[in-house]
């Protein structure tokens, strides 16, 4: 059973909201700019448990950023409304005090970034950046911190970290800036890692080595993570569960293997038939979704997605140009906003992933080649 | 860092010595080029009409007839060691650095320089430390509340800091603060060693209306400067770690903004050391800035030139000292 206000919030065990790490209801953030209020993140609900994967997906523009920024309460312009709750731990973010949210920042919950290089403070030290993270929520001295620096940098694979804990960000790789931004990230051992496209800026050979690394890290931190990105190949590895977003709102949410399996929405289909593969010999070429993102201050009427559908007519009428969809639960703690019938949204999946000769169930099984045993678990 | 500061040393002393071929060739050089001979040269030290045997006198001691490349290592040799003046039975021995002696006193360069520093170094430390004080923190304060009323004020007023010149705001100054209301009355370089205290009253106004002018490109370049520096993604970790937001502004913000700023500091401390022209002559501080524009109107070559290598050796030093801080600042630097 899943809340109806909440859809994605499940609350069919007594003893998983003690487990409940983060629970978001109706986020909203809206910037006002001179063109209009930009709608950036359009009442957006989810949660997550301890030491589980949360994947957001969706295009540039589609408002995952901001909602992990809003998480980390590092939106501070004055031209920025957040409303809806963020609970971490039952403490309401959104109506903390901003002295709160920063003690909180770094030590219960902490992110990393696209670009590492970026990221890092060119003018400071590896292990001063870390020890300076670690010195704000622990009041320690610098011994123990450069201590817990050298570790962290020790445990993040980076090799020799008694001596290379005092070079500076320009004489690491990109991917040894992206572990020593997660050796910062979990020095304070916080109970929720949000990573924003962490794998985006690096070779793709590294790609995986820092998947693998934060995989692991959460297995021995216990940390919730929520990952952030536009590839679905990361988020397949590694997510329990995933949240679809597009123009600011869930479009499709529930287990990885649910919504990699049998997606409901035709937006969460385009981005899988956009994605290269190489479990099906394909002949034909990769599938992009048609059009452009929507501008965020004039979203479009009804389903923000339907000038790019082509299953309107399958709905019928201009039911997609009027009315706005809600999540409906589709399978099991799966949800997707959409008009199209369960039959009708599975009649077409089954049609759309025809160029195989297996059935649907076992190439989406195959499409979470390497998936832990977590994911078999919801499914 | 040691081989760079040995590296950045060498440059510098490089530099002193191109800077001393080009100031040397101005003078010496281009006259000759331009068709001038060694008497005429010489009939410029020796004051008006004057007889052709004292030419000549000069035209020997100057060593003028010699070629020039010899001309130029007794030029040098007197920068470095001091050179011996023979005129006749008479030899006058000019102590390192040596640079001639005056046309029109016949004093030796170097002493009068030497006199008139302490005013100009007076002036311009005091007003590089107000300007510096005064226009990073109001430029960060703006960047800070960007579109505030203090930000419009204070960017309003930089403005006008910036177009408005030292002779009408240091005039203007002078009215208010010295015949209207006394509170600095006669204005006159007072030696520090003699009486601080009247030292300092007497430099305010100077002080004040030369930093005004700087703090207002400072208050601009050190907005500018954090406005793009607070975008960095590097801020963003700083805040996403939980640090306050003092640190994340003054240790992360600041240090990096300040880079260039550091930069520009160096070349205008440089440049004014050679003399505050136009501040020393409003306020009639006998300063390098005025013994700069006596030598010209009396086109008195041998100050002229003492002038020029004293106020490139202050650039080229305060370049260096801002290479050398740079380099601790920003452990980029510090590898090529």
């Amino acid at each position: 059973m899943t809340d109806p206000t909440n859809p994605l919030v499940m609350t069919d065990s007594v003893s998983l909201a003690s487990r409940l790490l983060l629970q978001v209801s109706d986020l909203r953030v809206q910037f006002a700019t001179d063109d209009g209020v930009v709608k950036a993140v359009d009442g957006v609900s989810f949660s997550l448990e301890r030491g589980r994967t949360l994947g957001i997906v969706g295009e540039s523009g589609s408002g995952k950023s901001v909602t992990s920024m809003a998480i980390m309460g590092l939106h501070s312009g004055k031209n920025t409304t957040i409303t809806g709750q963020i609970r971490l731990d039952g403490e309401d973010l959104v109506s903390a005090s901003r002295e709160r949210v920063r003690a909180l920042r770094g030590a219960k919950m902490a992110m990393i970034f696209q670009d590492p290089l970026t990221s890092l403070h060119p003018y400071y030290s590896v292990g001063h950046q870390i020890m300076e993270a670690y010195r704000v929520h622990n009041k320690v001295t610098k011994q123990v911190a450069r201590k817990r620096a050298v570790d962290m940098l020790g445990r993040v694979g980076i090799p020799n970290p008694a001596v290379r804990v005092d070079d500076y960000p320009h004489q690491f790789s990109g991917g040894m800036r992206q572990r020593a931004m997660i050796a910062m990230a979990l020095s304070c051992d916080p109970g929720l890692l949000i990573a924003d496209e962490p794998t985006t800026a690096l070779d793709v050979t590294v790609q995986a080595q820092i998947l693998d690394l934060i995989v692991d890290l959460q297995d021995e931190f216990g940390s919730a993570v929520i990952i952030i990105t536009h590839d679905l190949g990361v988020v397949a590895e590694i997510s329990d569960q995933i949240l679809v977003m597009y123009a600011g709102r869930a479009v499709e949410g529930g287990p990885a293997t649910g919504v990699f399996g049998q997606p409901g929405h035709p937006y969460a289909w385009g981005l899988l038939g956009s994605m290269p593969r190489l479990d099906i010999d394909r002949v034909d070429r990769l599938k992009p979704i048609p059009g452009t993102p929507p501008s965020l201050i004039n979203v479009p009427s009804g389903c923000p997605f339907h000038p790019r559908c082509g299953y309107r007519d399958e709905v019928g009428g201009d039911r997609c140009a009027t009315e706005v969809p809600l999540l409906r639960e589709i399978a099991p703690a799966h949800v997707a906003a959409c008009h199209l019938t369960s039959d009708q949204q599975r009649s077409t999946w089954a049609r759309l992933s025809e160029p195989v000769s297996d059935l649907p169930e076992t190439k989406a099984g195959s499409l979470l080649a390497s998936s832990d045993p977590a994911n078999e678990v919801q499914s | 860092m040691i081989t760079f500061i040995i590296r950045r040393l060498i440059t510098a002393v490089f530099l002193l010595l191109v800077v001393s071929v080009i100031t040397f060739a101005i003078f010496f050089l281009i006259p000759r080029l331009a068709g001038q001979n060694a008497n005429e040269l010489a009939a410029q030290y020796v004051g008006r009409n004057p007889t052709p045997a004292a030419i000549q006198q000069m035209v020997e001691r100057l060593g003028l007839d010699q070629p020039l490349p010899v001309q130029y290592w007794h030029f040098l040799k007197g920068l470095v060691a001091g050179e011996n003046y023979s005129a006749g039975p008479s030899v006058t021995y000019c102590p390192p650095p040596c640079f001639g002696y005056s046309f029109r006193s016949q004093l030796a360069v170097w002493p009068q320089m030497v006199s008139a520093l302490p005013v100009t170094v007076s002036l311009a430390l005091g007003a590089a430390i107000l300007w510096l004080l005064g226009g990073v923190s109001i430029g960060v304060l703006s960047a800070l509340r960007r579109g505030s009323i203090f930000d419009r004020f204070s960017m309003g007023v930089a403005l006008a800091g910036v177009s408005l010149p030292i002779f009408f705001t240091g005039l203007i100054s002078l009215e208010l603060f010295s015949y209207k209301w006394p509170l600095f009355p006669n204005v006159q370089y007072v030696n520090i060693a003699v009486n601080p205290l009247l030292w300092a009253r007497n430099l305010v106004l100077p002080w004040v209306t030369l930093a005004f002018l700087y703090a207002a490109l400072y208050a601009r370049l050190t907005r500018a400067g954090m406005l793009e520096t607070m975008n960095e993604d590097y801020i963003r970790t700083a805040r996403a770690k939980g640090l306050r937001e003092r640190s994340v502004v003054v240790k992360h913000g600041l240090r990096a903004a300040l880079t260039p700023i550091l930069t520009i500091f160096g070349m205008d401390l440089g440049l004014l050391l050679g003399g505050a022209i136009l501040t020393e002559s409003t306020f009639s501080l006998p300063g390098l800035g005025q013994f700069t524009v006596l030598a010209i109107q009396n086109q008195d070559f041998p100050e002229i030139m003492g002038v020029v290598m004293l106020a490139a050796f202050f650039i080229v030093i305060a370049n260096m000292l801002v290479d050398i801080l740079y380099a601790a600042i920003d452990p980029r630097v510090r590898i090529s």
